[in-house]
């Protein structure tokens, strides 16, 4: 087969001693960075761009050194998550929903791995879809225009009641105080600043990472400040590690919801504008709606675990196919690697495949090879990350304040950016009193952008036709499943609680086993 | 953390540099360059390949450091570097089309023009007008002709805001061809070129605004059709199969260039040095190699006459905003 000898070729050109350290090298930065709350995967990229620069390094190498780094960002931003319910990067918000109850439930060892193997699963399925269909896929990314973006991201907020397990109230305000907070900045359709109160660091927006550490990693360590007499230190003491594998029952039970993750995942990632937080999210979304049926999502089910992971990191191989294939980057992070290939002299576009196919064949093996190597680098390290919960908490809390104020100066290199992350902070705490979750706000502002602009687009296409958002079948399909997703829950939810509530009766206290 | 990884790099490279030869006169102690925008875009590219360029060629002994400072369209950068590095000898800051646009449009707030010292041009992009290759329209004159006849008829898709570059080369493309109230061109901002370029191909827009280079792996691989550049004349090597717009009887231009600004309290002596060291990259074969593999074309502006370049492109695009009604 064609395609399998030019598979073989690329690994030629990716096995040699250079470029296996370079993976090694880059999975193992990449692991750390993701896992750092404020450093996500194309902070990570862009630092070590002037590395692959400096060192000299041809197209291939620096491709191998940069996407591994990519890779091992998005296997890192689980760890934070599972182990103090901070996201390491954005996609990772998911993960914090079962992945944290996991690891208060002493189970974060398992949490742990089980993730990696999810991310595993993803990215090796991601990679074999890129070979595969890349051509044919950047067609799916043709059919996308404002319109079915508009619908697309309605779907997912139209799925987010399900997100969250306790008050549908208190979700739907926290997701509109997400969707204003998006509202912040130049509006790009009119070219007019939206409260930004003359503040020229409004301008872009608020951005992700500035409310994400905020929110989650801040907001933590005021909690703690409020209960340090006493209260929190006896609860830590309490934290147990427990197994570090999965069960191979467990295992099997989250092998169906990997692979439904991964395909959805993957087609998120493949469209430009969507991503890898998109991925996560309605691969979560999507696996509560279809096998929760105990209502474990959200209080430490393994499979809520493995959905966004599998999806984060299938989205991650999938926005690879927009930026090889078309040039246009679906994600921040493949921006940062479109800007490498450029200034390698490499033109990504329609014609990449037949130019350079060594470049891209090359780039295809180190994705395999990264993350092989990640797999390898990840589950021994386990037991490691998971000490992490044996610091006790007054130890812990000041150093991820630290690392949350280094982290985001670093990036932006501005005070007024850590100004904001502590009123997130501030704002975070006060969510968290009034039990108003937080990831529906941080899913606000990550697509409230998206989604307004493109409803505005297609709007001005059609000249003020509100039809135009009903004007294709695939519009049709995506309402279709929108108000499916909205209204499902509702109708089933009730008969399903009365069923449970018999279900418990019957057999009290078993209900964790029966998680796993 | 970056600023540590960023120490550990100089000092791991230290010791190649000081194997390259030293120019004579004054050197930068400690060479930066800010990209305006998050590492990816245009001004990173920018300060990138420069500084890589010019360790390359010896006119820097060390690294020179990117930092990238986002946020307002560039205009956190512009205020940071008025406000606090205003005598920075060792700084550079990557400029382009966008940064006038923004200072004719007080898009920075309280900041002009004058507040810093412009240095040189490293090149320009120049603006194409495109259209799908199925589309029934093959001259420019004909596209702005349909939108005389219908502005609701034809959609333009661009990388920038409203009111932003790949928005004022359409008008001013149109207004060339005697477009009476440019207002009423319809453009459909996007993300950033490639996903305009993406929704002309998807169909949902019938032109696509931008630059040359977004256009060009397009071009390439004959998804689209370019209708005009924009430039004065025809462009060099593969780029000359591109009709100009004057040559079509338009008379509009629109280069979104690629240059530096520096703090305003600079020394004459290094500002005089980053000028000279600006010519000498722009002179090299290197840079030319980087021009035309990223479809840049040439703008050799230095000093004094880059600062005019600057000030007239600042008057036309006010000009032009006043008009649609961006700026009063």
């Amino acid at each position: 087969m064609d395609t399998l000898s030019h598979l073989a070729d690329g690994f030629a050109i990716a096995i040699t001693w250079q470029n296996l350290a370079l993976a090694l090298l880059g999975a193992a930065l990449g692991t750390v960075m993701g896992a750092l709350p404020g450093l996500g995967p194309s902070n990570g990229v862009a630092i070590l761009i002037p590395l692959a620069f400096t060192l000299g390094l041809g197209a291939t190498p620096a491709l191998i050194l940069l996407t591994s780094v990519y890779y091992g960002a998005m296997y890192g931003g689980r760890i934070s998550s599972i182990l103090l319910n901070i996201p390491g990067d954005e996609p990772a918000v998911m993960t914090c929903l079962d992945g944290y109850p996991m690891a208060k439930a002493g189970r974060a060892g398992e949490a742990l791995s089980l993730s990696g193997i999810a991310s595993f699963v993803g990215s090796f399925l991601a990679t074999w879809g890129l070979i595969l269909l890349a051509p044919q896929l950047v067609k799916i990314a043709l059919l996308f225009g404002p319109d079915e973006y508009f619908a697309l991201f309605a779907l997912a907020f139209a799925t987010l009641g399900g997100v969250s397990a306790t008050n549908q109230a208190k979700s739907a305000f926290a997701a509109a105080l997400g969707l204003g907070l998006a509202m912040v900045g130049v509006d790009t359709q009119t070219g007019v600043p939206r409260f930004t109160f003359g503040e020229v660091h409004l301008y872009d927006g608020i951005d992700f990472l500035v409310a994400i550490v905020g929110l989650f990693a801040l907001s933590e360590v005021f909690v703690f400040l409020e209960h340090r007499h006493g209260g929190s230190d006896a609860a830590h003491k309490s934290m147990v590690i427990g197994r570090l594998t999965p069960s191979a029952k467990t295992l099997m039970k989250t092998a169906p919801t990997m692979l439904r993750s991964s395909v959805l995942g993957f087609i998120a990632g493949v469209l430009p504008g969507a991503g890898a937080s998109l991925g996560a999210f309605l691969s979560y979304s999507m696996e509560k709606k279809l096998v929760d049926r105990e209502g474990t999502f959200g209080k430490g089910d393994p499979r809520g675990v493995a959905a966004p992971e599998a999806g984060n990191n299938a989205a991650a191989g999938g926005a690879l196919v927009p930026m090889l294939a078309l040039g246009v980057p679906g994600s921040g992070t493949t921006a940062v690697l479109l800007a490498v290939l450029l200034s390698l002299n490499i033109t990504p576009g329609p014609l990449l495949f037949t130019k350079n196919p060594d470049v891209v064949w090359g780039l295809i093996a180190a994705l395999f090879i990264a993350n092989v190597m990640l797999l390898a680098l990840n589950i021994p390290m386990v037991g490691l990350f998971s000490r992490l919960l044996l610091i006790p908490p007054r130890i812990l809390m000041p150093a991820v304040a630290m690392v949350s104020f280094v982290g985001i100066y670093g990036i932006s290199g501005s005070p007024f950016d850590l100004y904001l992350m502590v009123g997130f902070g501030v704002m975070g705490w006060a969510l968290r009193k009034l039990d108003v979750p937080l990831v529906p706000v941080i899913l606000g502002t990550l697509l409230g952008n998206q989604m307004e602009n493109n409803l505005r687009r297609a709007v001005t296409i059609s000249n003020g036709d509100w039809g135009v958002l009903l004007s294709s079948p695939l519009d049709w399909i995506l309402w279709g499943i929108a108000i499916v997703g909205f209204i499902l829950p509702m109708v089933v939810g009730k008969v399903m609680r009365s069923r449970m509530q018999a279900a418990r009766h019957g057999e009290a206290g078993e209900e964790m086993d029966e998680a796993d | 953390m970056i600023k540590a990884t960023r120490l550990s790099l100089a000092a791991l490279f230290l010791g190649a540099s000081a194997l390259t030869a030293v120019a004579d006169g004054w050197m930068p102690s400690n060479p930066e360059c800010i990209a305006p925008a998050n590492p990816g875009g245009g001004w990173d590219f920018t300060c990138r390949q420069v500084g890589k360029v010019m360790q390359d060629e010896g006119l820097i002994d060390k690294t020179m450091q990117v930092t990238n400072l986002a946020g307002g369209g560039g205009g956190v950068a512009f205020a940071e570097v008025v406000n606090k590095r205003g005598e920075d000898n060792n700084l550079i800051v990557a400029a382009s089309s966008s940064t006038s646009t923004r200072l004719a449009q007080n898009a920075y707030p309280g900041n002009t023009m004058d507040q810093v010292r412009w240095v040189a041009s490293v090149g320009a992009d120049y603006g194409v007008i495109a259209v799908a290759k199925n589309s029934p329209i093959n001259t420019l004159p004909e596209l702005l002709d349909k939108v005389k006849a219908d502005p609701t008829s034809v959609a333009f898709a661009g990388g920038s805001a409203v009111g932003g570059w790949d928005h004022l080369k359409v008008l001013i493309a149109a207004r060339a061809d005697g477009v009476e109230d440019v207002r009423r061109v319809k453009y459909v901002a996007f993300d950033g070129g490639g996903e305009a370029v993406t929704q002309l191909l998807a169909g949902s827009v019938q032109a696509f605004t931008g630059d040359l280079s977004e256009a060009k792996g397009f071009v390439d691989s004959g998804d689209i059709k370019v209708l005009a550049v924009l430039a004065p004349e025809r462009l060099p090597g593969e780029f000359a199969q591109f009709p100009t717009a004057k040559e079509q009887g338009i008379d509009a231009l629109g280069a979104n260039w690629r240059g530096f600004y520096a703090p305003k309290g600079m020394s004459d002596e290094a500002y005089n040095a980053w000028v000279d060291k600006i010519a000498t990259l722009y002179a090299s074969d290197e840079w030319k190699k980087v021009m035309e593999t990223n479809g840049l074309a040439p703008l050799d502006l230095k000093g004094a006459d880059f600062d005019k370049f600057v000030a007239d492109s600042v008057t036309q695009i006010a000009d032009l905003s006043r008009q649609i009604g961006i700026i009063k």
